[in-house]
């Protein structure tokens, strides 16, 4: 890729991917709703990049076509500040650099009881989608989703409160079917999307990519991250085999540091000028895992401490143990009043004295 | 005698504890009264013990964002309705929806015979996700 025609040559065909739509990036990292209530199974594709204290959350959402609209929603880890097109090659690009690509034709990149309201804190139309950013717990958040046509699957309630104990911030996303057939977006075509986070804690959200899936489904994702160090995960993903398909969970399969031309290359993309020229080190994450056992998001300690938090991972909190049921408590009370009527007792203190004499 | 007397007073406590804390999952209807809650999606409880013949009223409140169903009836009934494209139907003893947020009120009066019959709701997905309880007659 040092050579400048290479580079030239795979920026356009990139662009002639994208141009057939054929480059499915497929779904947003989150949460699909759609008002069938069917899920799509497609392979979703997101960069977190995080430089100076900014999460780059760059995603991308395909166009599910036929007149339906389809929704999808994504918890962040904070208010975003701005939410932007997405650059036009860069989540293809990342995959280009980390994976074995065909060298033959045939290519195919697969792409509550609270009577609270949400908080809407952006509104904003990019292409043909919709995008709200929600401030709110799961009940408010739900209620607005419900109240705006979306489809929520039986497993939502409890996912969103996963979510909104950490972070009350959520993004919508839908496809508008009329301005969809105004601009001839094609069924499978992508739009990317670029949120931009101020979070001194990066997190991206795995665990809603269950959503709406039966325990045995397999859920797979390419995580991307670009960061100033080499980031640790929580859960530390696994030494991958080779992208071995049958290898389940979540894959480590690049650790390195970012080379000059894709640096560059991502730099020329739309929106991605704050990304420095070098010193930054790309981790590439496969998530190949079973609905029941996706249970977590993906905490990024990027600044070389090596402590990823367990909250933004969502595991439960040190402190949170088990509130002690009421019953054992009347039951220690019972106890200790019997032990002290026992002890009072003068035969039994009698009685005591004669053992101790002995 | 005493320590004796004392050891077993002692004991018994720990007897009558255990009990209390290991009572059975099951609910009884109370004064012809059943609460049920539905959070994430879930009966609670999820099963409870009629006598022949009684009369409930159920009081079912959803603490969701989303909508649920109360069903109540037996395998052939629990299977219309999952077939059934019914979104929304009228209210029918043991059989209403349950909007997001809300508490509905239905009365079921038990037949004679001792069994065992089954609530649950079918919107889609729900029933396959776990929203289910059973209701032991006799």
């Amino acid at each position: 890729m040092r050579n400048p025609f290479a580079r030239a040559l795979t920026l356009t065909i990139l662009t002639a991917i994208m141009l057939t739509g054929a480059a499915g990036s497929a779904l947003a990292c989150g949460g699909l709703v759609t008002p069938s209530g069917t899920i799509n199974l497609l392979k979703t594709t997101t960069l977190a990049a995080y430089h100076e204290g900014i999460e780059h959350y760059v995603t991308s959402f395909e166009f599910a076509g036929d007149g339906s609209e389809v929704g999808s929603i994504i918890p962040l880890p904070g208010v975003p500040t701005d939410v932007i097109k997405g650059g036009d090659w860069t989540l293809q690009r990342l995959i280009i650099e980390t994976q074995p690509q065909p060298e033959a034709t045939g290519v195919q990149f697969l792409a509550a009881d609270s009577a609270g309201r949400a908080e809407v804190l952006l509104e904003k139309k990019i292409d043909a989608l919709d995008i709200t950013v929600l401030k709110g717990g799961a009940v408010e958040v739900g209620n607005w989703a419900r109240e705006h046509g979306y489809f929520l699957p039986p497993d939502a309630p409890e996912m969103l409160a996963f979510y909104a104990d950490r972070s009350p911030i959520f993004l919508a996303a839908r496809f508008n079917a009329e301005r969809a057939a105004n601009r001839g977006v094609q069924t499978g075509q992508g739009t990317p999307i670029h949120v931009v986070i101020p979070t001194p804690n990066p997190w991206v959200p795995l665990r809603i990519l269950a959503l709406g899936r039966k325990d045995a489904e397999v859920v797979q994702a390419d995580v991307y991250l670009l960061t100033d160090r080499r980031p640790e995960t929580l859960p530390q993903a696994e030494r991958s085999k080779g992208f071995d398909e049958n290898q389940r969970g979540l894959i480590q399969e690049v650790s390195e540091p970012a080379s000059s031309t894709l640096l560059a290359d991502l730099r020329s993309d739309r929106g991605m000028k704050w990304l420095p020229e070098s010193g930054m080190w790309l981790t590439y994450i496969r998530i190949n895992e079973t609905a029941a056992n996706l249970k977590h998001d993906l905490a990024i300690d990027a600044s070389g401490y090596g402590r990823p938090s367990p909250l933004a991972a969502g595991y439960p909190a040190a402190s949170g143990a088990a509130p002690w049921p009421v019953i054992w408590t009347v039951m220690a009370a019972l106890v200790a009043v019997a032990f002290l009527m026992v002890l009072t007792d003068p035969a039994v203190r009698r009685q005591a004295a004669r053992v101790f004499r002995r | 005698m005493k320590l004796r007397a004392a050891a077993a007073a002692v004991a018994l406590t720990l007897l009558v504890g255990a009990a209390a804390a290991s009572r059975g999952a099951a609910a009884r209807a109370n004064a012809g009264t059943v609460h049920i809650k539905i959070h994430y999606s879930t009966f609670a409880p999820g099963s409870l013990d009629v006598e022949p013949g009684e009369t409930v009223r159920f009081v079912i409140r959803n603490t969701d964002p989303i909508d649920h169903e109360f069903i109540l009836g037996d395998e052939a009934v629990q299977l219309a309705h999952e077939e059934g494209t019914e979104a929304h139907h009228a209210p029918r003893p043991g059989e209403v929806s349950v909007p997001a947020g809300e508490t509905v009120i239905t009365t079921y009066t038990f037949p004679q015979t001792p069994g065992e019959l089954i609530f649950g709701c079918h919107l889609p997905g729900h029933y396959d996700f776990g929203m289910r309880g059973t209701v032991t007659i006799g």
